[in-house]
């Protein structure tokens, strides 16, 4: 047990770990942001967002343990990467990669470089005021002029296009790391058996679609407001 | 038909290397790459200089030591096959072919396009083995069941050549097909159960301690195994490792 994260299998294990993790996360946050667009003026995203933003045992325990499995994943990526790249010291002079794997299986660490950027971006834009407000300046309302000021932030932001556009291109790139990462995950922890075509397809479903969903939000608040 | 062949010659381990240009002609589309290689050997021996050289032996596809980098894949375009099967008829007159030697850190090249993989063979001496009671108080090996099955996976996990097309094609170096091939054969048998913990963990750290990349489940080496490897035996490998490290 000592050795495990000293070992190639424990490293992987350990992405795999911090991969799921994520893709739970994914959909949770997608669940709450997809009620942005119910038809009811953002009353739903509203009440969703004060709780979480609110709740004790999401702001103090969930929230850590959800950066600790952000950073966690990037750098034992990069670890990972750098220690693969250590593995051939003279490249080929002609190799077809192509012919018998996926550009989303060899390029996970440029999709994944492409979604640390566009992490950061969305700190920006919404967590780092969000810590701001709460954790500095101390107001926990979550209101703004008397009401919930969540779901008029969420469509403020929205408004310019090149933003639209760089959140749109991060989703893109979300679902091409996500078609290989999510089969990936449970191949790493040794899952390979009967279900595994069914969690493939499983898999594609869910890497097609939450980032699908997140660009239809994002462009559903930018042209309707 | 008549080829240009692009070919890393090297003279040593310790020399830098480089590509060079060689001109084929008259090849018979029912040569094996190997026999196309002979002819150019036969060429460049008539003419005064140093041929090619190369890892060869059955010939067959059975002992897995052709092992060539050919036109970007391991054991060349055609599947299924090793170097020594691969066909000429899978090219075109006036073809370019490009020819490497296996490139890994823990493959180191020896000379030309022959590659050091005794690093598989300090894998196998790790753990690649079962324990035989011989001394008379053995039990016969009909009366020791196995399901069908499994029976038969162990049996396509030993099926593995060692030829290393795994390490050559992954674009990480990761010998995890390989290792997952030998650690399967043994973990599906009754035989196997006894050094179980041990052979995993053993066989990884070798592995680990050869220099091998890690796997990023690119399936590349199952694509390009001459013997069709699945990469089901690699999560075998993870899940016999794991349970292993957590037994302490």
């Amino acid at each position: 047990m000592s050795g495990l994260l000293k070992s190639s299998i424990g490293r992987k294990f350990a992405m795999a770990l911090s991969a799921f993790f994520l893709m739970l996360f994914l959909l949770q946050h997608f669940a709450i942001n997809i009620t942005s667009i119910f038809p009811d003026n953002g009353a739903t995203f509203n009440k969703m967002s004060h709780f979480m933003g609110t709740n004790p045992l999401i702001q103090y325990v969930m929230q850590p343990v959800l950066i600790f499995g952000v950073v966690f994943h990037f750098v034992m990526g990069f670890i990972l990467e750098m220690k693969n790249n250590s593995a051939r010291k003279v490249s080929y002079a002609k190799n077809n990669g192509a012919a018998n794997s996926t550009w989303m299986s060899r390029n996970m660490i440029y999709s994944g470089g492409f979604i640390l950027v566009f992490i950061i971006i969305h700190f920006i834009d919404f967590w780092f005021p969000e810590i701001n407000t709460k954790f500095i300046q101390g107001d926990w309302s979550g209101l703004h002029d008397g009401e919930f000021r969540y779901f008029h932030e969420l469509q403020h932001k929205f408004l310019a296009p090149w933003r639209v556009g760089l959140y749109v291109l991060g989703f893109v790139f979300l679902a091409l790391h996500l078609l290989h990462g999510f089969s990936s995950a449970f191949q790493s922890v040794g899952a390979n058996n009967k279900y595994t075509r069914g969690l493939k397809g499983f898999g594609k479903v869910y890497a097609i679609g939450i980032p699908v969903g997140f660009i239809i939000i994002a462009l559903f608040h930018h042209f309707n407001h | 038909m008549n080829l240009t062949l692009k070919i890393w010659r090297q003279k040593n381990a310790s020399d830098k290397g480089k590509m060079v240009e060689y001109k084929v002609t008259d090849i018979s589309e029912h040569m094996s790459f190997l026999e196309m290689m002979d002819v150019l050997n036969e060429q460049l021996v008539n003419s005064g200089e140093e041929p090619v050289a190369f890892d060869h032996d059955c010939r067959e596809g059975i002992c897995g030591m052709c092992s060539m980098y050919i036109n970007g894949e391991a054991h060349g375009p055609d599947r299924g096959v090793t170097t020594c099967q691969l066909h000429m008829r899978m090219f075109n007159d006036g073809d370019t072919i490009t020819i490497e030697p296996f490139r890994a850190a823990a493959f180191p090249v020896i000379k030309d396009l022959v590659v050091d993989r005794s690093s598989f063979e300090r894998i196998q001496q790790a753990g690649g083995y079962i324990s035989v009671n011989t001394s008379g108080n053995t039990t016969d090996a009909n009366a020791i069941l196995v399901p069908k099955e499994n029976a038969d996976k162990a049996m396509d996990a030993a099926t593995c050549i060692g030829c290393g097309a795994c390490v050559a094609t992954c674009k990480n170096s990761s010998a995890m097909l390989f290792v997952g091939a030998k650690v399967s054969q043994y973990a599906l048998l009754p035989q196997g159960q006894v050094e179980a913990t041990e052979r995993v963990k053993n066989m990884v750290a070798q592995m680990d301690l050869e220099g091998f990349g890690n796997c990023t489940n690119t399936g590349a080496c199952e694509i390009e195994c001459p013997k069709g490897i699945s990469l089901e035996n690699i999560a075998r490998m993870n899940s016999e490792f794991l349970k292993a490290s957590f037994k302490g």
